[in-house]
């Protein structure tokens, strides 16, 4: 039984119910005590103050609640301003997807010709060192005067900030193959193209599908800001939505769909890339 | 005509700072059809320096090697090397991996043949039942095998061969040379290794060469070990011959060439 105890899943279920306890405890205790200030208002005040909320962070319950109604609706669409919450996050992964592919068919094939040739390298590496570091959302004005779409936006938006992990990552991956695999190549006289399909390639899938997941990572991350910014759809465009309602519960909700779908990419690349790579 | 000719070989690399460091200064050496040499030395003299040279990997400063009588420019099947790190390529298969290789060696032969070719080659090292294996499936001295096997199957002119067997333990070790020295003596291929066992050299070698400390490392001494084969290892570490050899070796590794840090 003790040693039961000891396995991580079980301390971290521990946690998750004392985080949930402080919470429950936080959010309905405060009414009672802390407000004398706040009944004095609503004496004040008259009618229109009672409505106030014990608390402006909502209770685990109402959260619960109202994740159980998003998730209950999550597919309606038959009002256009109600959506569904599924079909936002089908709005996002859309784009994730979109500017995602786009990426990885221009930084994998470009990251091996860097690799290749590291005069390349070389010359591009100064664009690279700038551009990367710069914010995602710092190109959306830019891009919705430019491509005066949102959808569009958002999706270079994407394609702009998952390109540079998997650029490098590439370019690394294929600079860097151990040099007794070269030697193999160089000594039994495989040809060039041969070596760089066989050889070379193989070799640097590892760290493409690093580079792969980094990018996923960030994408996922950006794309709830860029829909803040420049949608009318999507899990950000929702979650800003809500905060334009008060609604503090819907965000709550919004928030952890984030964070499990996050994590569920992350695992899909993840497992993928264990799939692919060689052994040793 | 030698089979393989080491002419006034010198090697200089350019270290950080600009300064010319001789890694090997004027090394001739000729050997013939079928004959087994070992080179051998402190680690660090330049063997393996020489012998990525004569595969082609290493282009010296001046001089020439020939093999067969053609200058050699660049690697060339003609002189496959076994690594020392096996050097598999993790994600074929070992039949795969020998038949990457076999197949630049033979341009022109049907699949099946290559395919053919590859697996002889693998029977040649008793591993039949690792055709279809990834090298992380097999043990070190199989993947060793499997690297030796390669290196067979595209019957070079000469066989180089960097420190093999210096990542396996001992008794892997002796099965492998007992191999190695079977398929020698039957393909009667040239053989150069370089090693630092110096049982191992006077059990395979026909002639051991010892290089003297770098830099500018030079040929040392050699020695023609005239033992008759084939030959028992058990007899060799026990007969005078063997612990002849042994001793002249151990004196000039290290009364004559002291290891550099212990002779100041």
């Amino acid at each position: 039984m003790l040693h039961r105890l000891q396995q991580p899943w079980v301390a971290s279920i521990a946690i998750f119910v004392g985080f949930i306890c402080i919470w429950a405890w936080f959010t309905t205790t405060t009414s009672g005590s802390g407000s004398a200030a706040d009944a004095e208002y609503a004496r004040l005040a008259g009618q229109s103050a009672p409505g106030q909320q014990a608390s402006a962070i909502p209770s685990p319950w109402a959260v619960a609640l109202r994740g159980y109604e998003l998730i209950a609706h999550a597919l309606d669409r038959d009002n256009p301003n109600n959506l569904g919450i599924a079909w936002h996050l089908l709005y996002s992964m859309g784009r994730v997807a979109l500017g995602f592919t786009l990426a990885l068919a221009v930084a994998v094939p470009l990251g091996f010709v860097l690799g290749l040739w590291p005069a390349c390298y070389r010359a591009l590496d100064p664009f690279i060192q700038v551009l990367r570091p710069v914010s995602p959302l710092a190109w959306m004005p830019l891009a919705l005067y430019t491509f005066r779409d949102s959808t569009i936006s958002t999706i270079f938006i994407i394609f702009i900030c998952a390109v540079w992990p998997m650029l490098i990552s590439t370019a690394t991956g294929t600079a860097s193959v151990r040099a007794e695999w070269l030697n193999v190549s160089c000594v039994f006289g495989v040809p060039r193209l041969e070596h760089v399909t066989r050889v070379v390639f193989p070799a640097s899938v590892p760290m493409i599908l690093s580079g792969m997941r980094i990018s996923i990572g960030i994408a996922w991350f950006v794309i709830v800001a860029a829909e803040m910014v420049g949608a009318q759809s999507g899990i950000g465009y929702f979650i800003w939505n809500e905060w334009n309602n008060l609604q503090i519960t819907s965000m709550i909700v919004a928030i952890v769909l984030v964070g499990g779908i996050g994590l569920a990419l992350d695992v899909i690349l993840k497992r993928i890339g264990e799939r692919l790579s060689f052994r040793e | 005509m030698a089979d393989l000719d080491i002419n006034d070989v010198s090697m200089s690399f350019v270290d950080r700072s600009g300064k010319e460091l001789r890694a090997l200064d004027r090394i001739s050496l000729a050997i013939e059809h079928s004959e087994f040499v070992c080179l051998i030395g402190h680690s660090g003299c330049g063997k393996s320096t020489l012998l990525n040279i004569v595969a082609g990997l290493l282009t010296p400063t001046s001089g020439a090697i020939r093999c067969a009588g053609a200058v050699v420019s660049g690697t060339a099947p003609e002189r496959a090397m076994v690594f020392q790190s096996h050097a598999l390529l993790p994600w074929m298969t070992c039949v795969e991996n020998v038949h990457l290789a076999v197949k630049q060696a033979f341009r022109g032969a049907s699949r099946s043949e290559l395919m053919d070719r590859a697996e002889q080659a693998l029977k040649l090292v008793h591993l039949e039942h690792a055709i279809g294996k990834y090298p992380f499936e097999i043990s070190g001295g199989m993947k060793q095998r499997v690297g030796i096997a390669r290196a067979f199957a595209v019957q070079p002119k000469v066989l180089l061969l960097d420190e093999p067997f210096g990542a396996l333990d001992a008794l892997t070790r002796s099965s492998l040379q007992d191999e190695l020295m079977r398929i020698v003596e039957t393909t009667k291929t040239t053989v150069v290794m370089v090693t630092h066992d110096i049982d191992e050299a006077i059990f395979l070698s026909d002639r051991i060469v010892a290089l003297s400390n770098g830099p500018a490392a030079r040929i040392g001494r050699i020695w023609k070990i005239e033992t008759s084969r084939p030959r028992d290892r058990l007899k060799l570490t026990t007969d005078f011959e063997g612990i002849k050899y042994r001793k002249e070796i151990l004196e000039f590794l290290y009364k004559k060439e002291p290891f550099p840090q212990l002779a100041s």
